[in-house]
Protein backbone atom coordinates (compact mmCIF):
# COMPACT_ATOMS: atom_id res chain seq x y z
CA UNK A 1 0.00 0.00 0.00
CA UNK A 2 1.19 3.50 -0.84
CA UNK A 3 -0.63 6.61 0.34
CA UNK A 4 -1.53 9.10 -2.34
CA UNK A 5 -0.53 12.27 -0.45
CA UNK A 6 -1.04 14.44 -3.54
CA UNK A 7 -4.78 13.70 -3.57
CA UNK A 8 -5.24 13.42 0.21
CA UNK A 9 -7.63 16.20 1.28
CA UNK A 10 -7.99 15.84 5.06
CA UNK A 11 -9.54 19.22 5.85
CA UNK A 12 -12.24 19.33 3.20
CA UNK A 13 -13.02 15.65 3.93
CA UNK A 14 -13.37 16.36 7.65
CA UNK A 15 -15.39 19.55 7.09
CA UNK A 16 -17.66 17.76 4.60
CA UNK A 17 -18.12 14.93 7.07
CA UNK A 18 -19.09 17.41 9.81
CA UNK A 19 -21.72 18.97 7.49
CA UNK A 20 -23.08 15.49 6.77
CA UNK A 21 -23.21 14.76 10.51
CA UNK A 22 -24.97 18.08 11.19
CA UNK A 23 -27.52 17.33 8.46
CA UNK A 24 -28.20 13.84 9.86
CA UNK A 25 -28.45 15.29 13.39
CA UNK A 26 -30.87 18.01 12.28
CA UNK A 27 -33.05 15.52 10.39
CA UNK A 28 -33.36 13.18 13.36
CA UNK A 29 -33.91 15.88 15.99
CA UNK A 30 -36.28 18.03 13.93
CA UNK A 31 -38.05 15.41 11.82
CA UNK A 32 -37.48 12.21 13.77
CA UNK A 33 -36.07 10.48 10.71
CA UNK A 34 -32.89 8.63 9.77
CA UNK A 35 -31.01 10.37 6.94
CA UNK A 36 -30.49 7.13 5.02
CA UNK A 37 -30.72 8.02 1.37
CA UNK A 38 -31.63 4.54 0.07
CA UNK A 39 -34.36 4.30 2.73
CA UNK A 40 -35.73 7.74 1.83
CA UNK A 41 -35.73 6.87 -1.89
CA UNK A 42 -37.31 3.50 -1.11
CA UNK A 43 -40.08 5.18 0.90
CA UNK A 44 -40.85 7.31 -2.16
CA UNK A 45 -41.52 4.07 -4.05
CA UNK A 46 -43.90 2.90 -1.28
CA UNK A 47 -47.32 4.53 -1.65
CA UNK A 48 -48.23 3.82 1.98
CA UNK A 49 -44.98 4.80 3.72
CA UNK A 50 -45.40 7.45 6.43
CA UNK A 51 -43.69 10.83 6.19
CA UNK A 52 -43.17 10.63 2.43
CA UNK A 53 -43.38 14.40 2.13
CA UNK A 54 -40.28 14.78 4.32
CA UNK A 55 -38.41 12.11 2.35
CA UNK A 56 -39.28 13.98 -0.80
CA UNK A 57 -38.11 17.33 0.60
CA UNK A 58 -34.82 15.86 1.85
CA UNK A 59 -34.20 14.27 -1.57
CA UNK A 60 -35.11 17.56 -3.22
CA UNK A 61 -32.53 19.30 -1.01
CA UNK A 62 -29.85 16.85 -2.22
CA UNK A 63 -30.77 17.57 -5.84
CA UNK A 64 -30.76 21.30 -5.19
CA UNK A 65 -27.37 21.37 -3.41
CA UNK A 66 -25.10 21.25 -6.51
CA UNK A 67 -27.33 23.74 -8.25
CA UNK A 68 -27.05 26.22 -5.37
CA UNK A 69 -23.32 25.51 -5.01
CA UNK A 70 -22.85 26.43 -8.67
CA UNK A 71 -24.49 29.79 -8.08
CA UNK A 72 -21.69 30.67 -5.65
CA UNK A 73 -18.61 28.71 -6.76
CA UNK A 74 -17.45 26.22 -9.38
CA UNK A 75 -18.41 22.60 -8.63
CA UNK A 76 -15.54 20.41 -7.41
CA UNK A 77 -14.04 17.91 -9.87
CA UNK A 78 -16.42 15.09 -10.77
CA UNK A 79 -14.99 12.15 -12.68
CA UNK A 80 -17.08 9.08 -13.50
CA UNK A 81 -14.65 6.35 -14.55
CA UNK A 82 -17.02 3.41 -15.11
CA UNK A 83 -18.51 2.85 -18.56
CA UNK A 84 -22.22 2.44 -19.24
CA UNK A 85 -22.33 -1.37 -18.70
CA UNK A 86 -20.46 -0.93 -15.40
CA UNK A 87 -22.78 1.88 -14.32
CA UNK A 88 -25.87 -0.22 -15.10
CA UNK A 89 -24.59 -3.23 -13.16
CA UNK A 90 -23.40 -1.03 -10.28
CA UNK A 91 -26.75 0.78 -10.08
CA UNK A 92 -28.72 -2.49 -9.97
CA UNK A 93 -26.49 -3.89 -7.20
CA UNK A 94 -26.53 -0.64 -5.19
CA UNK A 95 -30.32 -0.25 -5.43
CA UNK A 96 -31.22 -3.88 -4.70
CA UNK A 97 -28.45 -4.43 -2.14
CA UNK A 98 -29.18 -1.29 -0.13
CA UNK A 99 -32.87 -2.16 0.16
CA UNK A 100 -32.23 -5.84 1.01
CA UNK A 101 -29.60 -4.76 3.56
CA UNK A 102 -31.89 -2.02 4.98
CA UNK A 103 -29.46 0.80 4.29
CA UNK A 104 -26.40 2.23 2.60
CA UNK A 105 -23.35 4.36 3.38
CA UNK A 106 -25.49 7.12 4.91
CA UNK A 107 -28.09 5.07 6.79
CA UNK A 108 -25.72 2.42 8.20
CA UNK A 109 -22.31 4.08 7.81
CA UNK A 110 -23.13 7.50 9.29
CA UNK A 111 -26.50 7.33 11.09
CA UNK A 112 -26.36 3.70 12.23
CA UNK A 113 -22.82 3.91 13.58
CA UNK A 114 -23.72 7.18 15.33
CA UNK A 115 -26.62 5.36 16.99
CA UNK A 116 -24.16 2.60 18.00
CA UNK A 117 -26.35 0.03 16.22
CA UNK A 118 -24.78 -3.46 16.04
CA UNK A 119 -26.72 -4.18 12.82
CA UNK A 120 -25.25 -1.10 11.17
CA UNK A 121 -21.75 -2.07 12.28
CA UNK A 122 -22.20 -5.48 10.62
CA UNK A 123 -23.63 -3.85 7.47
CA UNK A 124 -20.83 -1.26 7.27
CA UNK A 125 -18.11 -3.91 7.70
CA UNK A 126 -19.78 -5.98 4.95
CA UNK A 127 -20.06 -3.24 2.35
CA UNK A 128 -16.62 -1.82 3.11
CA UNK A 129 -15.11 -5.30 2.75
CA UNK A 130 -16.89 -6.08 -0.51
CA UNK A 131 -16.14 -2.56 -1.81
CA UNK A 132 -12.40 -2.98 -1.13
CA UNK A 133 -12.49 -6.51 -2.61
CA UNK A 134 -14.34 -5.38 -5.75
CA UNK A 135 -11.86 -2.59 -6.50
CA UNK A 136 -9.00 -5.02 -5.91
CA UNK A 137 -10.49 -7.54 -8.36
CA UNK A 138 -11.41 -4.94 -10.99
CA UNK A 139 -8.15 -2.93 -10.89
CA UNK A 140 -5.50 -5.43 -9.92
CA UNK A 141 -6.75 -8.84 -11.09
CA UNK A 142 -8.78 -7.91 -14.17
CA UNK A 143 -6.68 -4.80 -14.82
CA UNK A 144 -9.62 -2.70 -16.02
CA UNK B 1 -41.45 24.09 10.02
CA UNK B 2 -40.89 20.33 9.59
CA UNK B 3 -40.91 20.82 5.82
CA UNK B 4 -38.27 23.52 6.05
CA UNK B 5 -35.97 21.45 8.29
CA UNK B 6 -36.30 18.42 5.96
CA UNK B 7 -35.38 20.50 2.92
CA UNK B 8 -32.54 22.25 4.76
CA UNK B 9 -31.16 18.95 6.09
CA UNK B 10 -31.11 17.58 2.53
CA UNK B 11 -29.33 20.69 1.25
CA UNK B 12 -26.76 20.56 4.04
CA UNK B 13 -26.17 16.86 3.41
CA UNK B 14 -25.62 17.59 -0.29
CA UNK B 15 -23.15 20.40 0.46
CA UNK B 16 -21.32 18.03 2.80
CA UNK B 17 -21.04 15.34 0.11
CA UNK B 18 -19.72 17.87 -2.42
CA UNK B 19 -17.21 19.44 -0.01
CA UNK B 20 -16.04 16.04 1.23
CA UNK B 21 -15.29 14.73 -2.26
CA UNK B 22 -17.88 11.94 -1.93
CA UNK B 23 -19.67 13.23 -5.03
CA UNK B 24 -16.56 12.49 -7.09
CA UNK B 25 -16.69 8.76 -7.99
CA UNK B 26 -12.98 8.74 -8.91
CA UNK B 27 -12.11 9.85 -5.35
CA UNK B 28 -14.37 7.20 -3.81
CA UNK B 29 -12.67 4.50 -5.91
CA UNK B 30 -9.25 5.86 -4.89
CA UNK B 31 -10.33 5.36 -1.26
CA UNK B 32 -11.49 1.80 -1.97
CA UNK B 33 -8.22 0.96 -3.77
CA UNK B 34 -6.17 -0.18 -0.77
CA UNK B 35 -3.63 -2.01 -2.92
CA UNK B 36 -3.06 0.91 -5.27
CA UNK B 37 -2.29 4.58 -4.67
CA UNK B 38 -4.56 4.89 -1.62
CA UNK B 39 -6.39 8.16 -0.85
CA UNK B 40 -7.52 7.89 2.81
CA UNK B 41 -9.64 11.10 2.71
CA UNK B 42 -13.01 9.39 2.91
CA UNK B 43 -12.18 7.76 6.23
CA UNK B 44 -12.18 11.32 7.60
CA UNK B 45 -15.59 12.00 6.07
CA UNK B 46 -17.03 9.08 7.98
CA UNK B 47 -15.14 10.03 11.14
CA UNK B 48 -16.32 13.64 10.95
CA UNK B 49 -19.90 12.59 10.24
CA UNK B 50 -20.11 10.06 13.06
CA UNK B 51 -18.32 12.31 15.56
CA UNK B 52 -20.80 15.09 14.85
CA UNK B 53 -23.95 12.95 14.77
CA UNK B 54 -23.26 10.97 17.98
CA UNK B 55 -24.71 13.64 20.29
CA UNK B 56 -27.87 14.41 18.26
CA UNK B 57 -28.66 10.68 18.04
CA UNK B 58 -28.07 10.22 21.77
CA UNK B 59 -30.52 13.08 22.43
CA UNK B 60 -33.01 11.72 19.89
CA UNK B 61 -33.05 8.33 21.56
CA UNK B 62 -34.58 9.81 24.73
CA UNK B 63 -37.44 11.47 22.87
CA UNK B 64 -40.67 10.04 21.49
CA UNK B 65 -41.36 13.17 19.49
CA UNK B 66 -39.08 15.24 17.28
CA UNK B 67 -38.75 19.01 17.87
CA UNK B 68 -41.30 19.84 15.19
CA UNK B 69 -43.83 17.38 16.64
CA UNK B 70 -43.15 14.62 14.09
CA UNK B 71 -43.02 11.12 15.62
CA UNK B 72 -39.50 9.85 16.38
CA UNK B 73 -39.03 7.01 13.86
CA UNK B 74 -35.87 5.22 14.92
CA UNK B 75 -35.33 1.64 13.70
CA UNK B 76 -36.37 -1.02 16.22
CA UNK B 77 -33.61 -3.15 17.75
CA UNK B 78 -33.04 -6.34 15.74
CA UNK B 79 -30.30 -8.90 15.45
CA UNK B 80 -28.22 -8.90 12.25
CA UNK B 81 -29.70 -11.42 9.78
CA UNK B 82 -28.69 -12.98 6.44
CA UNK B 83 -30.62 -10.36 4.43
CA UNK B 84 -28.60 -7.59 6.11
CA UNK B 85 -25.30 -9.32 5.33
CA UNK B 86 -26.13 -10.38 1.75
CA UNK B 87 -27.71 -7.03 0.88
CA UNK B 88 -24.73 -5.08 2.26
CA UNK B 89 -22.24 -7.32 0.43
CA UNK B 90 -24.11 -6.78 -2.88
CA UNK B 91 -24.30 -3.05 -2.19
CA UNK B 92 -20.53 -2.95 -1.62
CA UNK B 93 -19.85 -4.73 -4.93
CA UNK B 94 -21.93 -2.13 -6.78
CA UNK B 95 -20.21 0.66 -4.82
CA UNK B 96 -16.82 -0.78 -5.75
CA UNK B 97 -17.66 -1.01 -9.46
CA UNK B 98 -18.65 2.64 -9.95
CA UNK B 99 -17.70 4.50 -6.74
CA UNK B 100 -21.25 5.82 -6.44
CA UNK B 101 -23.75 5.34 -3.60
CA UNK B 102 -27.33 6.71 -3.40
CA UNK B 103 -26.62 10.17 -1.87
CA UNK B 104 -23.91 11.14 -4.34
CA UNK B 105 -26.05 9.70 -7.17
CA UNK B 106 -28.73 12.29 -6.32
CA UNK B 107 -26.17 15.11 -6.04
CA UNK B 108 -24.66 14.13 -9.42
CA UNK B 109 -28.13 14.04 -10.94
CA UNK B 110 -28.85 17.50 -9.53
CA UNK B 111 -25.60 18.83 -10.99
CA UNK B 112 -27.01 18.05 -14.43
CA UNK B 113 -24.34 15.45 -15.18
CA UNK B 114 -26.00 13.20 -17.81
CA UNK B 115 -23.36 10.47 -17.33
CA UNK B 116 -25.04 9.49 -14.04
CA UNK B 117 -28.33 8.56 -15.74
CA UNK B 118 -27.58 4.85 -16.46
CA UNK B 119 -26.56 4.37 -12.82
CA UNK B 120 -29.54 6.27 -11.47
CA UNK B 121 -32.14 4.46 -13.57
CA UNK B 122 -30.56 1.07 -12.78
CA UNK B 123 -30.55 1.93 -9.06
CA UNK B 124 -34.28 2.70 -9.13
CA UNK B 125 -34.88 -0.56 -11.03
CA UNK B 126 -32.86 -2.39 -8.38
CA UNK B 127 -35.00 -0.86 -5.66
CA UNK B 128 -38.14 -1.79 -7.60
CA UNK B 129 -36.87 -5.38 -7.99
CA UNK B 130 -36.38 -5.55 -4.22
CA UNK B 131 -39.93 -4.34 -3.73
CA UNK B 132 -41.25 -7.12 -5.95
CA UNK B 133 -39.06 -9.67 -4.18
CA UNK B 134 -40.16 -8.48 -0.72
CA UNK B 135 -43.86 -8.48 -1.59
CA UNK B 136 -43.61 -12.03 -2.97
CA UNK B 137 -41.98 -13.24 0.23
CA UNK B 138 -44.53 -11.52 2.46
Amino acid sequence: MTIDWAHFTPWSALAGGILIGLAAGLFVLANGRIAGISGLLGSLLEPRASGRLYSLLFVFGLLLAPWLWQAIAALPTIEIQAGVPGLLLAGLLVGFGARLGSGCTSGHGVCGLSRLSPRSLVATLCFMASGFATVFVVRHLLGV
Amino acid sequence: MARLTALFAGLLFGFGLLLAGMANPAKVLAFLDLAGNWDPSLALVMGGGIGTALLPFALARRRTQALTGCPMQLPSKREPDPALVIGSLLFGIGWGIAGICPGPALVLLGSGNAAILPFFVAMLIGMGLYRGYASRRA
